[in-house]
């Protein structure tokens, strides 16, 4: 069931098969990055068999035309072939540019000058200042150009935070190095939910974890940080403590503890009052999914003091679940 | 096959995502409970459910999900349709009901996620 994409998937049409990172881009872009700076230009009196000269020496298709530091047209390959068929080679420029110019300007973003490509068809658009002076010239291939080296930039950005994520352990010498990741976590604020799992889980991607490790940590962090939205007075903090040999995961919290730790650590025993039952939370399983994925868990509980759960990851073979 | 293979074969609406339609699908899971689909669902699976809220996101982005097809016509608010673009979670919207849309998805080709 493969689909095509369709012959017209230029750069102008916002089509969903398009790669999302290239699609932001030229939002983010601005057209004075990518553009080509201090263009070639000719005057209006320079000839056209001059011109046919310029465009042959610098292999270029066109060129805007300048008078007194002043764009006031553009002229192509188009009008020097026209020229050639109707004899007039020697005639001036400024007799046959286009004086009608669209132009770009350089702060704006990439994705006018591509609606503008498609809108005209145009091989080459002009770029100049607010005031409108010319600062460079912007062909398809600028933007292709652009996007690319954009993309590559961003990739060995990534590139970097992950080397230097992944050597931390190695780079700094003690006799146990370990990084302390808090997060806080507010009660009740499920639009928040999940943020901080999200974000240990992109740590632990940069640092260098495997996909299976990262998954069980992010399943088990996302509980706990579920139960301190839910079922706390005021929060509490999810805390991770990662070592080149283990993971701990802490869920702190000051209230209003668990009456019966093992009744709570049953499946599908939950104490989750219906409203929050029906955004399909308080199925009674999130402890046994975080004892699921987790090496060791404990979870003490004093009411009216807090609740404290310790779930354990080792990294080594040993007692990992690791090859499961 | 793609998100956007089932989106155009089942006439699903894409409420949020459109531009990462090219995705693979994996497999398929089905629930309401989130820590059923936290336990269950793999990278890749498209997740079926009724639930429309923010959580669905976090759940969705949390697993790499392929696209959470929400049945019924439940509507996400603002709040989750934002949170899904941010975090490039690709949801669909279905009018009709979680069995019939998974019986649909099996039709496709869409196997239980593994």
């Amino acid at each position: 069931m493969a689909v095509r994409p369709s012959a017209d998937e230029g750069l102008g049409s916002a089509k969903p098969r398009l790669v999302t990172k290239s699609q932001e881009l030229i939002y983010e872009l601005r057209i004075g990055d990518i553009m080509t700076p201090n263009p070639i230009t000719v005057s209006p009196d320079c000839l056209m068999s001059e011109l046919k000269e310029i465009l042959r020496d610098r292999r270029i298709s066109g060129v805007p035309v300048v008078e007194g530091g002043e764009l006031v047209g553009i002229i192509s390959i188009q009008d020097l072939i026209q020229a050639l068929e109707l004899g007039e080679i020697s005639a001036r420029v400024g007799d046959k540019m286009t004086r009608q110019v669209q132009v770009t300007y350089a702060d704006e973003s990439v994705v006018q000058a591509v609606n503008k490509f498609a809108r005209y068809g145009f091989g080459r658009l002009p770029v100049v200042d607010r005031s409108g002076r010319l600062v460079g010239i912007l062909t398809q291939g600028d933007i292709v150009r652009g996007l690319l080296r954009q993309l590559e930039v961003q990739w060995q950005e990534e590139e970097i935070h992950r080397y230097r994520a992944s050597h931390i352990f190695e780079d700094i010498e003690s006799d146990q190095t370990g990084l302390v990741l808090r997060y806080r976590v507010v009660a009740r604020d499920f639009v928040h939910g999940g943020e901080a799992s999200s974000k240990l889980k992109r740590a632990l991607e940069r640092l260098g974890a495997g996909p299976q490790l990262v998954r069980r940590v992010a399943v088990a962090a996302y509980e706990a940080e579920t139960n301190l939205i839910i079922h706390t007075d005021a929060g509490g903090d999810l805390i991770a403590e990662i070592q080149p040999d283990q993971i701990r995961i802490v869920a702190l919290d000051k209230g209003p503890g668990i009456p019966d730790v093992e009744k709570a650590l049953q499946p599908g025993f939950s104490t989750a009052p219906d409203w929050i039952r029906e955004l399909g939370f308080g199925a009674g399983m999130g402890l046994n999914n975080i004892k699921a994925c987790a090496d060791s868990m404990r979870l003490e509980s004093q009411v009216g003091v807090g609740t404290r759960l310790e779930v354990m990851f080792y990294l080594g073979k040993r007692n990992s679940k690791e090859a499961a | 096959m793609t998100v956007g293979d089932v989106v155009r074969a089942m006439g699903l609406e894409v409420l949020a995502g459109q531009s990462a339609l090219g995705r693979e699908v994996t497999g398929g899971y089905a629930s309401d409970l989130l820590s059923c689909v936290m336990a269950r669902a793999r990278k890749g699976n498209l997740w079926v459910t009724l639930q429309a809220h923010t959580n669905v996101v976090a759940v969705a982005s949390l697993l790499e999900l392929a696209a959470v097809i929400i049945t019924e016509g439940m509507r996400p608010d603002e709040a989750a349709l934002d949170k899904a673009e941010a975090e490039g979670v690709i949801l669909l919207s279905s009018p009709e009901t979680t069995f019939a849309v998974v019986a649909r998805l099996a039709a496709l080709g869409v196997q239980a996620g593994s």
